[in-house]
């Protein structure tokens, strides 16, 4: 094997951190380092992030009274739809992935970087103009479609950008295709030796069957949105039942990727979960191999369970009745996932650490989402509660009570890897008690709402559901409150940190191996691996 | 002349024919047998270019998984999507 | 095989390297085919709520342009692989030549749509614009044309940039140095792609163009 001439060209500099090999713009933003373009996107969903968020309050607000605060009717759709298709598309999908997922799968299986660094850095700029195409939308005024562009109110009724930000979206799909597609790529072809399947830390499989869903699901989206874009710019019928097409077939491509998408949001989640509760718990993973392959489950039986945003739409009953039975089959490797955290932390030495506080937060929350979920996978039950308030709590349980929640216990157990510094351990378990407490405040009433028949989409709705609204926006301001509380120490931190050293967690890992933050080339030499995953020692021999 | 890229004639040779046989059904009388059989050659046009002039033949197990994955994907798509549109008009409510 | 010397950045190892470039290039044409299934499906569903449509909208197109436009993508092929292998035995100049003839099939390919286009252009076929009303009366069927000309366009597209890709290569094929790039996989991964252009086409081909009753 030829060695590669790069491996000892490291100045002392690049030696010492990530962080310090280089200090210009340029160094940054054409850095092909797998952890610097990590930071580039999680600067860049943050300020997605942001505007989502001020959306969702614009939202909330406007909900506080029955006959509206401060929004016209078309004000309120572009607020809804702007929330919904910036959350998703430049928040939700590429959130875990593209900035833990690529920071850490090098390192933790054993890598210099991924199989395509180039392709990496690609994706960032292809996802930088997308996200430029979607500002420039929301100056000039937004959508009011819903994220979900349904024909053929988008394609041929709304009023709003839709040309423009269907483009966004087509093109920030092909910043998520690279990710997949390296990531693949990457855990087929770049472990280290020794580094067997059976020793991957459950995050890098749960971040492989999110990627084999965004290559192979995101293309249709991006298809499907041509076809609306030429609908309405040529007036072709594809979607149009007066020129021979299916408005139903609109659906079946969107959610066909959509549905999915759910999954790229999640699955990525779980993996930072099964990380933070073996950490916390200093155990093996109970059920390894449960847990691994329910992830590749999921991402697979995601794909057959799309016919359920569509029950009441005029899908055929026979195809609703065989999607109804497959979405409660996709609840099995769920509950799988849940039942083994649980095992892992019987008899565990659980350290209360602000990143294991959002793990149970999000267990919790995962559990009352997929439950509910399960309710909706119902025919009968969703046909009484379809398009209410009921889906959108169902929904925001599992995209923020679980993603978001997730986000942010991978960013309280990873910070210290990322910057080197320690955080203040009792803010951060204040800001993980306040996002549990401020969630439930926000999206339980909306369940009550929703099954007592308030519909989505409406700013004007009868004065007895007015407790129930307050309540959720009051819920929602501790809710703000507490994602913008980690960003004020977390900054603190930056200069004012301890330091964290190598393994402030006590945690198995390849990642806590190396210094904090790592060196440019991650390891001074591709480690051996010879220990499965979590090899923590023997119950009752913990020092710690 | 190596001996691939007598093969590679070969299966050219093989397509060509493929094609004509194609052309030459469209015309043929044979009915709803059409849509089967033009849409059964492409599939070996399909295959034979993936698994000779793509290499499939030459790779691992792994990397035809991963050329062909998306054909199955595909599947799902349209078994899935006719199980609406076919059973649609069965049920009046 | 020689020229795969060059390791980059995050691998240990040639073989590694060829491993990984393969893998991605066929998870990357995976997606490609998910991109034209959208299409496909469109059609499919078109297909089965209007049974005819495909019948009445093959008549309209020109039967053996398109044969023709096929012949011609199978040959490049031919080509394509056939620079493959002979870049791999370090005849750069002979791999040169058979890329440029490739490359002159898929220009021929194009300028063949371009006739076609222009046909269908005169005749009313396209959507919004021509110099008369579709002689196509029937909805369904019209959308069976749309349908076609999103298609072989985007294909047209994918086409082009295969012709600008195996064009470049073919012209820095010329240099005499054997360590210069393009390195053989640049090649075979180009090739790749191009076949897989091939295989999209040789679907859409039946598809449009052969139903008959």
């Amino acid at each position: 094997m030829t060695t590669a001439p790069w491996v000892n060209a490291e100045t002392p500099e690049e030696k010492v951190s990530y962080l310090r090999a280089g200090h210009t713009l340029r160094s940054w933003l054409f850095s092909t380092d797998h952890k610097r373009i990590a930071i580039l996107y999680l600067l860049a969903i943050s300020f997605f992030f942001l505007i989502g968020g001020l959306a969702a309050a614009a939202i909330r607000l406007e909900l506080i009274s029955p006959t509206g605060v401060f929004l016209s009717n078309e004000g309120y759709n572009r607020a809804f739809s702007m929330h919904g298709i910036i959350m998703v598309w430049f928040f939700l999908i590429p959130s875990i992935p593209n900035t833990f997922g690529n920071f850490l799968i090098p390192l933790m299986i054993g890598a210099r970087d991924l199989a395509f660094p180039k392709l990496n850095l690609l994706s960032w700029y292809i996802y930088v103009i997308g996200g430029c195409f979607t500002l420039y939308v929301l100056i000039m005024g937004g959508v009011d479609t819903g994220w979900t562009f349904y024909t053929p109110l988008s394609s041929i009724y709304a009023n709003g950008h839709v040309v423009a930000v269907v483009a966004a979206v087509f093109i920030v799909g092909f910043s998520s295709i690279l990710t997949g597609l390296n990531f693949i790529v990457t855990v087929h072809k770049l472990r280290a030796p020794g580094m067997t399947w059976g020793r991957l830390p459950l995050f890098v499989w749960s971040h492989y069957a999110t990627s084999l869903v965004l290559v192979l699901a995101t293309p249709v989206l991006a298809i499907t949105l041509v076809l609306l874009a030429a609908e309405r710019l040529f007036g072709l019928g594809v979607f149009n039942p007066a020129l021979g097409g299916d408005p139903l077939l609109f659906q079946n491509l969107f959610w066909f990727y959509s549905h999915p998408a759910v999954y790229i949001m999640l699955l990525p989640g779980v993996g930072v979960v099964s990380e933070l509760v073996a950490a916390a718990a200093h155990k093996r993973v109970f059920g390894y191999w449960f847990v691994a392959y329910s992830s590749i489950a999921i991402a697979v039986i995601g794909f057959l369970v799309w016919g359920h945003h569509m029950f009441v739409a005029g899908q055929s009953p026979y195809a609703s009745a065989i999607f109804s039975f497959l979405s409660l089959v996709v609840a099995v490797p769920s509950a799988i996932k849940i039942y083994n955290w649980t095992a892992t932390l019987y008899k565990g030495s659980i350290s209360l650490d602000p990143p294991f506080l959002y793990a149970m937060g999000f267990i919790g929350l995962f559990v009352i989402g997929g439950l509910t979920g399960l309710m909706l996978a119902m025919l009968a039950i969703d046909v009484h509660v379809t398009d209410t308030y009921f889906v959108v709590a169902h929904f925001h349980y599992i995209m923020v009570g679980g993603t978001v929640t997730a986000f942010f216990g991978a960013l309280h157990f990873w910070w210290p890897k990322i910057t080197g510094r320690l955080y203040p351990l009792a803010w951060g378990r204040v800001a993980a008690l306040l996002i549990f407490i401020g969630f439930n405040f926000t999206f339980f009433p909306q369940f009550i709402l929703g099954y007592l028949g308030m519909p989505r989409r409406y700013h004007i709705y009868p004065p007895e559901f007015q407790t129930l609204h307050v309540m959720s926006s009051a819920g929602a301001s501790i809710l703000g409150l507490g994602y913008l509380f980690p960003l004020v120490y977390l900054l603190w931190s930056l200069r004012n940190g301890k330091p964290a050293g190598p393994n402030p967690w006590d945690a198995k890992g390849l990642e806590w191996t190396t210094p904090s933050p790592p060196p440019k080339h991650n390891f001074e030499q591709i480690p051996v691996v010879t220990e499965e995953a979590y090899a923590y020692p023997p119950l009752g021999e913990d020092s710690t | 002349m190596g001996r691939e890229i007598r093969l590679y004639i070969i299966v050219w040779v093989a397509l060509m024919a493929l094609l004509t046989a194609t052309v030459a059904l469209t015309f043929a009388p044979i009915g709803p047998l059409k849509t089967a059989s033009n849409l059964g050659i492409a599939a070996i046009k399909a295959g034979l270019v993936f698994w000779v002039y793509m290499h499939l033949s030459k790779q691992p197990g792994l990397e035809r998984v991963a050329a062909l994955a998306a054909v199955a994907w595909l599947g799902i798509l349209f078994t899935l999507t006719a199980a609406d549109l076919l059973t649609r008009g069965w049920f009046h409510i | 095989m020689n020229g795969d010397l060059i390791v980059h950045e995050p691998y240990a190892g040639v073989e590694q390297q060829r491993a990984a470039d393969y893998m991605g290039m066929y998870v990357f044409l995976g997606s490609e085919i998910m991109l034209f299934g959208g299409i496909f499906a469109a059609l499919f569903a078109v297909r089965l709520l209007h049974p005819h449509a495909p019948f009445v909208a093959a008549a309209h197109l020109k039967i053996w342009l398109g044969t023709a436009n096929t012949a011609i993508l199978l040959t490049s092929s031919l080509f394509v692989a056939a620079a493959t292998v002979v870049v791999r035995e370090g005849r750069r100049r002979t791999a040169s030549a058979l890329l440029a003839v490739a490359v002159l099939c898929g220009v021929a390919f194009l300028c063949i749509k371009g006739v076609e286009y222009r046909i269908e252009y005169l005749d009313g076929l396209m959507p919004g614009i021509g110099p008369k009303q579709s002689p196509i009366r029937d909805a369904p069927a019209a959308l069976i044309i749309d349908l076609y000309f999103i298609s072989t366009v985007l294909h047209a597209i994918h086409l082009s940039v295969g012709v600008v890709l195996l064009g470049t290569l073919s012209v820095l094929l010329l240099r005499q140095d054997p360590a210069a790039p393009p390195s053989p996989i640049t090649v075979v991964m180009a090739g790749l792609y191009w076949h897989l252009v091939d295989i999209v086409w040789i679907f859409l081909f039946p598809v449009l163009y052969l139903p008959r009753p």
